[in-house]
């Protein structure tokens, strides 16, 4: 155990506060163990910049965002400034407004869905309304405490994120959002959700937020748990833009059923270091999973990022795209790691990834690992990384198009696997989102 | 006023290498289809590129310009919106981006003030100037050039210039890689096109486009001179005899073009 780790009686006092049930209780402490007895992973990057001797720092109401805007980074207020925040929801962003309760944002959404049987509530709330139907998935075989670390942490003290249960053979239309997932200060950092769809459900879930999300104590370690039911259908949409300051140490795992079909879309903004894997375990017969990835790393970054696949099933295939773009002297890796296990006939998993490097300081790195126990089956990885092409360049501009303007098109178009996949309502923050990384204006 | 485009004595060379133009003057009148002609490795392309303003190319001496404007040594784009256009001979790919998306982006910058042109317009010209070269619309929807055969790519390039409707257009090759019908639709473009008011400098080594085009001039380069200027009658000399009466058996410059990486 480490000197001055996470204690007991932080955990007892926020459950506490919580009013929540023995089990959950039981949960966290179950996490808090683990998390104190497991080391900090040294096989990625490097997080020795991270500061986890003093966590009631990130769980105290009040402490660990900003008491005001003008608290903020100075670049940070400026991308606010270049993203047109309004001021009501700066404040909000900082922490320090709490006029934006994602209660209400709930609420509208829930009475359309609630006719339908779906339960679609903050985890809190559905700890308590729903203790049952939590206690079946909250942190049992899809991520369990003991998967990692910071899974760990995350278990240990979690706030906020969304619980939805979708009934068998319900179909939801429109995709579920959540523009914000904060309404506890502490939200912001270990927010856990749980998604289930039951047989032949289809539903899709959608977070974003375009404007850097600010936390002062730099840790961003959420988690979430999605369990694809058998002919289920369940697509996971995720853009995300972290201040500079922010460790971002993601948990994301689903598992799929016979037939069922798991879509992660994510993409990936802002942060000191990210480390995010999605991770799709087929477990049925003809289960399948399409893994869709962009990062943007600029200056002082680090996006190290990827996705597992497991076949566990005969007839499972999958399908990852990661297109990643560095810039100055920011560095994106591909982690990546496909498993065909003994049995898992005929599945088919493939892998692309692309690297587009804006400057000479840039750097990126592909690192995928293969473990194929069943002959039956068919692995490939392709790789490729570049630069902007002087013909490119040139052939733009002699269509009128001035430099950056040229090489905005070109990225539009290295992009357009994953900005196809994008939601129209999310597409103009998105372009924004790169517009603003391409000229270096952002925080 | 001097209207067209205007080159005098251009000598140019390759970055980082040698000398590839010498003392190239010709000029390119409102509503005129010119030729230039040269077999293989005469440097054709390095002219036309040199024309758009490509930074690999280096002007030593001599001057370019268009409509009476010096234009030698403007950003290729600065040239772009006065109204010079290249076809390209080799397709550039910039997979992703469908070509549609570029066409329309550079259509609507070339408006300027007020007067903002519609998306819905816009899309019907591209519709009719698109199958009027036989150019199927879901193509368009495709990334630049990515994919396309070499006919589409000749096409592709013809679509823009007809859409973005320049001063003066360089057309490089426009013909290789065409089939009969094909070559018939663009050359009935390029007429128009020329009707409309528009010139065009038409760069090829097949001497049967001409006889097609009716040029107004026709010139001949050879290892990077202009060797002779003629009408007509010049295009149908090379159909008979080719590039020998130069000394040029069409050969002979290849390893200087590979040099200049053209």
């Amino acid at each position: 155990m480490g000197r001055r780790a996470l204690s007991e009686d932080l955990v007892y006092e926020l459950s506490k506060s919580k009013g929540e049930p023995e089990w959950m209780l039981q949960k966290r402490l179950q996490s808090l163990r683990v998390f104190n007895s497991k080391a900090v992973p040294t096989w990625g990057p490097d997080l020795s910049g991270l500061n986890l001797d003093d966590l009631s720092y990130y769980v105290r109401p009040g402490v660990a965002q900003a008491d005001s805007l003008e608290e903020l980074p100075a670049d940070l207020r400026k991308t606010f400034d270049a993203l047109g925040i309004p001021e009501a929801e700066r404040k909000f962003l900082a922490g320090s407004g709490a006029m934006y309760q994602s209660e209400v944002i709930y609420e509208r959404m829930k009475r359309s869905l609630e006719a339908q049987g779906v339960v679609f509530m903050s985890m809190d709330e559905a700890v308590k309304k729903y203790p049952e139907l939590v206690q079946r998935y909250f942190m049992t075989r899809c991520i369990p405490p003991t998967y990692h670390k910071f899974a760990a942490l995350n278990g240990a003290l979690w706030s906020g994120g969304s619980f939805i249960y979708v009934p068998k053979g319900v179909k939801i239309e429109k995709p579920v959002q959540v523009y914000f997932l904060f309404d506890h200060p502490s939200m912001g950092q270990f927010e856990h959700t749980v998604i289930v769809a039951d047989e032949g459900a289809s539903v899709e879930y959608i977070e974003g937020c375009s404007a850097p999300a600010y936390i002062k104590g730099g840790l961003h370690a959420g988690a979430m748990e999605i369990f694809v039911g058998k002919s289920a259908k369940v697509r996971v949409t995720t853009i995300q833009n972290w201040s500079k300051n922010v460790y971002n140490l993601v948990t994301k795992r689903a598992i799929v059923e016979e037939a069922g079909r798991m879509e992660w879309v994510e993409a990936s903004f802002g942060s000191k270091v990210t480390m995010l894997y999605p991770s799709s375990v087929l477990v049925g017969t003809g289960a399948s999973a399409e893994h869709v990835y962009l990062s943007f790393a600029n200056d002082g970054q680090l996006l190290d990022a990827g996705a597992k696949i497991v076949h566990a099933a005969p007839e499972t295939s999958a399908l990852v795209v990661s297109k990643s773009i560095s810039r100055g002297n920011g560095r994106t890796v591909y982690r990546g790691e496909v498993k065909v296990n003994k049995g898992a006939r005929g599945s088919v998993s493939s892998v692309r990834c692309d690297s587009l490097l804006l400057s000479d300081e840039s750097s990126t790195e592909t690192l995928p690992t293969e473990q194929v126990d069943e002959e039956d089956s068919e692995v490939s990885h392709e790789a490729s990384a570049g630069r902007i092409g002087e013909d490119q360049l040139f052939y733009l501009r002699s269509r009128g198009f001035s430099e950056s303007e040229a090489t905005a098109l070109v990225i539009r178009g290295f992009m357009e696997p994953i900005s196809k996949k994008i939601p129209l309502e999310y597409a103009v923050e998105f372009n924004r989102l790169v517009e603003l990384e391409l000229k270096g204006a952002i925080a | 006023m001097e209207s067209g485009l205007l080159v005098s004595g251009l000598g140019v060379s390759v970055r980082d290498g040698g000398r590839i133009l010498q003392g190239v003057s010709l000029e390119v009148r409102p509503s005129e289809i010119c030729a230039l002609m040269g077999p293989n490795g005469s440097g054709k392309s390095t002219l036309a590129l040199t024309l758009a303003g490509h930074p690999r190319f280096r002007v030593d001496e001599g001057w370019i310009r268009l409509d009476g404007e010096d234009i030698t040594r403007a950003e290729p784009e600065y040239r772009a919106k006065k109204g010079l256009f290249l076809a390209f001979q080799k397709q550039v790919e910039i997979p992703g981006l469908p070509i549609e998306d570029m066409i329309w982006e550079a259509y609507r910058a070339r408006w300027t003030g007020e007067k903002r042109p519609s998306l819905i317009d816009f899309r019907k010209r591209l519709m009719a100037v698109s199958s009027g070269l036989g150019f199927g619309p879901e193509l368009l929807r495709r990334g630049v050039n990515e994919g396309f055969s070499g006919g589409e790519g000749r096409k592709a390039e013809l679509i823009q210039m007809l859409m973005l409707n320049p001063r003066v257009s360089v057309l490089d090759e426009i013909d290789s890689g065409l089939d009969v019908d094909s070559l018939r639709l663009v050359i009935q473009s390029l007429r128009e096109y020329v009707k409309g008011g528009g010139s065009a400098l038409v760069i090829t080594h097949h001497p049967r486009l001409l006889s097609m085009l009716n040029p107004a001039r026709v010139y001949v380069l050879i290892k990077g001179r202009l060797v002779e200027v003629g009408g007509q009658e010049l295009a149908e000399l090379v159909e008979r005899e080719g590039f020998s009466r130069w000394g040029e058996v069409g050969d002979g410059q290849k390893s200087a073009e590979r040099r200049s990486g053209v």
